[in-house]
């Protein structure tokens, strides 16, 4: 079953052709990887999908649903859920804060002025579960500016299941991780795909071929190859174009 | 010492401190008091936009001068007999304290979304400068405001009434004036621990996180400008009370400037911050009045500390706790 879809995505920044014709869908249960190098548009193709940019023509479905006219907050609510590539977290606040906002968004309930937040107990259900999830539930106090920088990208995750999402989209979720870092979170998102499908955008790619079960490849806004990993592997054209001769 | 601590210190002394100037005879002083008061409850309107909100709003004197001439209007038709319009239907002065407050809400509330709609769309330096465009153009509207005084503003003969309170006695309009204080800061107290407190806190730290959550982040600021407009032009109709007169003043930008200097003086997104602020800030126009016109030049030494070594202002500086 496709949970969300894009077709033919058009974007074009004056000249540049950020998106030229990109199609790719995300099946329930698996995880869809997008490489491709540097400027060849995916952070453009993420950005349509969530609804931060329109596109010039194309179309974004969700569980089968036009939402390309939807801004993020709406699409948001609809189940996709989006992590950044640079955490983006209110860093004076307490991790549970993060989580609770995730919760909140996802309850629809931010429009209450009095009844403290803390006490809701299904919002703190929902926002500790997240926590627990991906490992920070004792670190649910802190300052999320105090956190390693590897427990904000945990965090980022946690923010994201909050939601209870029929689609998770994950810029580059192991971006400045240490080794270790990488495996932890290679280990996260491989229970993941369970829960929602994900579309990943990568870079390390030892991450990307443990975990994709598809993976398409972006190169100066078109996509060159999608196919299952072992097929990308194999693909003559990725070799030449991304992944290097030797690789 | 604990924020909490240096806010229960705060409170008791706004509540000692009229016993004492009574016990001294000194009804001055207690005026005096009533101003850091009001100016207080213009500032905690203010900290809900500038210190949760994120909005540095250069044009709050806007709705503290709409809630001046709310009440300045209201009770120069009371003071005059004639009726503020009698066609459809006829609506009369008032001197009754409730039904001020009333209209100077509703009508800085709606100044503020008005004004919030529009301002909103711009941030940073943008937003200041529109907020400050929008102060300037009430300002000068008052000011060719012939009907109720133009420039030289309007003075209302009596102080208005409010239920069981004879509020010409300096004391009882100061209980009052802190009652209502008290009252606008438990509210705070609970919007901050409320979900949409949450929500706005994050809403200046990550816009788009929020958004990535399922929430706009610029409803939840044009909810939170609304409401400190409204708080701070409840403030406006007291302070015209106090002083029995309304004029352009109220809506200057130095007025807004002043309420910016409250809120950072005495610390920012702090409860009691502007509190502490508008009550230094008293106290030294009180003290430093008497010994050099030129005071604000200490002021402006003082703002200067506190920016460079107190970011957590007053209260953040003596509850010993950088956030």
């Amino acid at each position: 079953m496709t949970v969300l879809e894009a077709r033919t995505l058009n974007k074009s920044f004056g000249a540049l052709r950020a998106s030229d014709g990109v199609s790719l869908d995300l099946r329930a249960g698996e995880i869809h990887a997008v490489i491709g190098p540097n400027g060849a548009g995916k952070s453009t193709f993420i950005a349509q999908l969530c609804g931060s940019l329109t596109p010039d023509s194309g179309t974004v479905h969700l569980l089968g649903e036009d939402v390309t006219a939807l801004p993020v907050p709406a699409r948001a609510r609809r189940g996709l859920a989006r992590t950044f590539q640079i955490s983006a977290l209110a860093m004076e606040d307490t991790v549970l804060a993060n989580a609770l906002l995730g919760a909140m968004g996802a309850g629809g309930t931010p429009w209450r002025f009095f009844a403290p937040v803390r006490r809701d107990q299904t919002l703190r259900d929902r926002a500790e579960a997240a926590l627990a999830r991906v490992g920070l539930a004792d670190r649910a106090h802190v300052r999320t500016a105090d956190l390693s920088h590897g427990q904000r990208r945990q965090l980022e995750v946690a923010v994201a299941l909050t939601l209870g999402p029929k689609a998770f989209v994950m810029d580059e979720p192991m971006a400045g991780l240490g080794a270790d870092g990488s495996k932890a979170m290679t280990g996260l998102l491989d229970g993941l795909r369970v829960e929602a499908p994900i579309l990943l955008v990568e870079h390390d790619m030892d991450a990307v071929f443990a975990l994709a079960d598809r993976i398409s490849v972006l190169v100066a806004g078109r996509l060159v190859a999608t196919g299952t990993t072992a097929a990308i592997r194999a693909d003559a054209n990725v070799r030449r174009a991304y992944l290097g001769e030797d690789a | 010492m604990r924020e909490g601590a240096v806010n229960a210190v705060l409170l008791a002394g706004l509540v000692a401190f009229p016993i004492w100037a009574q016990a001294a005879d000194e009804p001055f002083l207690i005026t005096l008091a009533t101003r850091a008061v009001i100016l207080a409850l213009a500032a905690v309107g203010l900290n809900i936009a500038l210190g949760w909100g994120g909005m540095v709003s250069l044009g709050h004197a806007a709705f503290f001068g709409i809630g001046g001439y709310a009440m300045g209007i209201l009770a120069f038709h009371a003071q005059t007999y004639a009726p503020l319009m009698e066609w459809p239907f006829v609506i009369e002065g008032t001197k009754s304290m409730p039904v001020i407050w009333l209209v100077a809400v509703v009508a800085s509330a709606l100044a503020a979304l008005g004004i919030g709609l529009l301002s909103l769309r711009t941030t940073g330096v943008y937003f200041i400068m529109i907020t400050l465009a929008f102060g300037q153009m009430l300002y000068y509207f008052t000011i060719s405001w012939t009907a109720y005084g133009g420039e030289d503003g309007m003075s209302i003969y009596v102080r208005n009434g409010f239920p069981g309170l004879n509020t010409l006695v300096p004391v009882e309009f100061y209980g009052l004036c802190l009652a209502i204080l008290l009252l606008v800061l438990a509210l705070n107290a609970a919007l901050v621990r409320a979900p949409f407190g949450l929500a706005l806190n994050a809403a200046r730290q990550s816009p788009e996180r929020v958004r990535t959550v399922g929430i706009d982040p610029g409803r939840l600021q044009l909810a939170a400008f609304v409401l400190s407009g409204a708080i701070t032009g409840l403030a406006g109709a007291l302070f015209a009370d106090l002083n029995r007169f309304v004029s352009p003043s109220m809506l200057s930008w130095q007025m807004s400037g002043e309420l910016i200097v409250f809120v950072i003086l005495g610390g920012t997104a702090r409860l009691f911050g502007p509190v502490a602020g508008a009550i230094l800030f008293v106290a030294l126009e009180h003290l430093l009045g008497g010994v050099s016109d030129y005071w604000h030049v200490f002021l402006g030494a003082l703002l200067l500390l506190v920016v460079l070594f107190a970011r957590g202002g007053l209260v953040g500086f003596l509850a010993g706790r950088v956030r």
